[in-house]
């Protein structure tokens, strides 16, 4: 194969508007978060597991990870492109985060509605 | 101003004699009239006439003299002697392969700015007189067409040191907007689709060092911002 080098691949502006939306979804729900907090009547299980009975704080909280996580895989992919040169390095990494960042999506949802 | 010697570290490198590049310290005595970095450099060029650098306009026109000045890139005609600090460290631009002491080789650079196309794409007959504008749309070209193509601000970017053969760099986007923004351009589509690309265009992450050293005062990371924000008003 010809060494050449091609760029091309039309999806630039899909993660670069997705990780501005995610950063203001994550700024919003450190806000809201934080004031349910300080708003708790003791740091005690039940009242902890209480802030996250109602359907709005799990949703919420959720649509907080999906965005973090998808924040953080286009974060990451962006270091990997600067600093991973050879290609195969490149690609197994980009795999190994991607199936991490899915895996934990299912944790927080596992957790969230465990609470 | 009187007669004054000015202190030097530079970087030399020739790779027909030398094994690897070293730092040089040399001392120049100015004469009164010797305002600018580049002047003392000529002086320095006539005691030690092995010592490369490109020259030309000596007026900030051609950009021809881009160096790494006391750790940051700029024109050396156009550096006032008298402010830097001593020894003055002169360094090629970083980032590029070396020629020779300060000259480097500027073919990327090049194949970047050329890959934006860097004319006018307008396939209509051209009217009996020029094509148009009005002064509004004059105004946006402001800030644009001055750039001088030095490779100070390319040259300064990180993501252009990773990846100089597939991000376009400072210098390439900047007169990249320069024809998106021309009324008489009619390429606007293609030309953003050229640059919507991860590596392109979306290698930048707006730290400004290209707005930092740009000897022309000239603004590249609002340029990659009009730039996206075309793309986004296209795509929503």
């Amino acid at each position: 194969m010809v060494k050449r080098i091609v760029v091309g691949a039309h999806y630039g502006l899909r993660d670069w508007i997705g990780q501005r939306v995610t950063a203001i979804v994550m700024a919003l729900y450190s806000v809201y978060f934080g004031i349910c907090a300080l708003m708790l009547p003791e740091m005690s299980y039940e009242a902890w597991s209480g802030m996250f009975a109602g359907g709005f704080m799990r949703f919420f909280s959720f649509l907080f990870f999906m965005s973090l996580f998808y924040h953080a895989w286009v974060g990451v992919r962006d270091i990997f492109m600067d600093y991973i040169q050879p290609v195969g390095i490149r690609l197994t990494l980009h795999v190994i985060v991607m199936f991490l960042l899915i895996g934990y999506a299912g944790w927080a949802a596992q957790i969230l509605w465990r609470l | 101003m009187s007669k004054r010697t000015v202190q030097f570290k530079i970087y030399r490198y020739d790779p027909d004699r030398d094994e690897k590049p070293y730092m040089q310290d040399i001392s120049v005595e100015l004469e009164p009239s010797d305002k600018k970095l580049l002047d003392a450099l000529v002086r320095l060029k006539v005691k030690d006439d092995s010592t490369s650098f490109r020259r030309s306009c000596r007026e900030g026109v051609c950009g021809s003299d881009a160096m790494n000045i006391n750790g940051k890139n700029g024109l050396a005609c156009l550096t006032d002697v008298d402010s830097l600090p001593q020894p003055i460290v002169l360094r090629p631009l970083p980032g590029l392969p070396v020629i020779r002491d300060l000259i480097v080789d500027m073919t990327q650079f090049f194949k970047q700015y050329n890959s934006i196309k860097p004319y006018l794409v307008n396939d209509n007959p051209p009217p009996e007189r020029e094509r148009l504008q009005s002064p509004e749309e004059r105004e946006e070209l402001n800030g644009l067409y001055e750039c001088i193509l030095c490779a100070c601000c390319s040259t300064s970017c990180p993501s252009f040191w990773w990846n100089p053969d597939k991000f376009v760099g400072p210098a390439g986007l900047l007169a990249a907007y320069r024809f998106i923004a021309d009324t008489r351009d009619e390429a606007t589509n293609e030309r953003l689709d050229n640059l919507e690309d991860p590596y392109r265009l979306f290698r930048c992450h707006t730290i400004m060092n290209c707005v930092d050293v740009c000897p022309k005062s000239l603004n590249p990371t609002r340029a990659i911002g009009k730039i996206k924000d075309m793309m986004v008003r296209r795509a929503v």
